[in-house]
């Protein structure tokens, strides 16, 4: 196991993430997109941490990056809860102005 | 060499799954194939002895995809299982994007000369090594993430919330008594 065989996983969770965030149309598809983005991330700083700096300091890192997956999970869910109240939509594209 | 083949298999699992999450033709499909997703990475983040870190991430994800199953029987309106579904918009320059990115990531990450492994993880209590530097000498990341989850309940509370306190009394607040389709309650 080499660090450069992780990252390339990392890497290539990461870009099927962004394919999803930016071809998907339904709100919680999106969010899936977006998760799994940050699922690449938290995978390649595991990796870095293992292999370049493995003291406890390191991990504060992933902890921030799984801060960040509960908010965009939390406010997601309530946008797109707002969203179906309002609009009665759960596609990004009938959600193109969010007054009202 | 065991653990290549282990990692190597988790990988595949991983994504896989991934991709699977945006060619399935549902959407619960769809959530079964991330969760496999995160719990592939979660057993990855085990092989690097980050125990505490792993098992979060499994326990956490898969509850968040139990959640996203429930959000879209809530607001599809479908058996979402069942409804064959493929809704798209910029397809081929999404995927043209995500392969050049791809493309630039794994190049450099392949490129790179990276340093070799140094330090080793040692025999003590990473989970507990990493409670210490939270409450001690890296506490600044505690009080910076704590008001932004406290900040993310309150505005998620504040979206969410049907009938807020300007629905019941009006703009100005100067209202006697709230305007709520049933009367009665605490105070009136």
């Amino acid at each position: 196991m080499t660090l450069q065989l992780v990252l390339v996983v990392a890497a290539a969770l990461f870009c099927v993430g962004l394919y999803g965030a930016l071809s998907q149309q339904v709100i919680v598809m999106v969010m899936m997109g977006l998760e799994l983005m940050l699922n690449g991330v938290i995978l390649a700083v595991g990796a870095f941490w293992w292999f370049l700096a493995p003291n406890p300091d390191g991990l504060l890192l992933l902890l921030v990056v799984i801060a960040a997956m509960t908010v965009e999970m939390a406010m997601g869910f309530a946008i797109a809860t707002l969203l179906h109240r309002s609009k009665e939509t759960d596609m990004t594209d009938m959600a193109t102005e969010l007054s009202g | 060499m065991l653990s290549i083949i282990i990692f190597s298999a988790l990988a595949i699992v991983a994504v896989v799954s991934g991709i699977a999450v945006f060619r399935v033709d549902s959407m619960a499909r769809a959530t079964y194939a991330l969760a496999v997703s995160f719990v592939a990475v979660g057993v990855m983040l085990l092989m690097f002895d980050l125990d505490y870190i792993g098992v979060i991430t499994i326990l956490m994800m898969v509850m968040e995809m139990a959640i996203m199953a429930i959000y879209m029987i809530m607001f599809m309106g479908m058996n979402p299982a069942l409804m064959p579904m493929s809704m798209v918009h910029n397809n081929r320059w999404s995927a043209i994007l995500a392969t050049g990115t791809f493309l630039l990531l794994a190049g450099g990450a392949v490129l790179v000369p990276w340093p070799a492994r140094s330090g080793s993880v040692g025999t003590e209590d990473l989970t507990m090594a990493l409670g210490e530097a939270l409450m001690g000498s890296k506490m600044l990341v505690m009080l910076t993430v704590s008001p932004i989850l406290f900040a993310t309940i309150v505005a998620a509370l504040v979206l969410a919330n049907p009938r807020g306190r300007y629905d019941r009394w009006g703009d100005n607040l100067q209202r006697a008594t709230p305007d709520d389709p049933q009367q009665g309650g605490l105070g009136k």
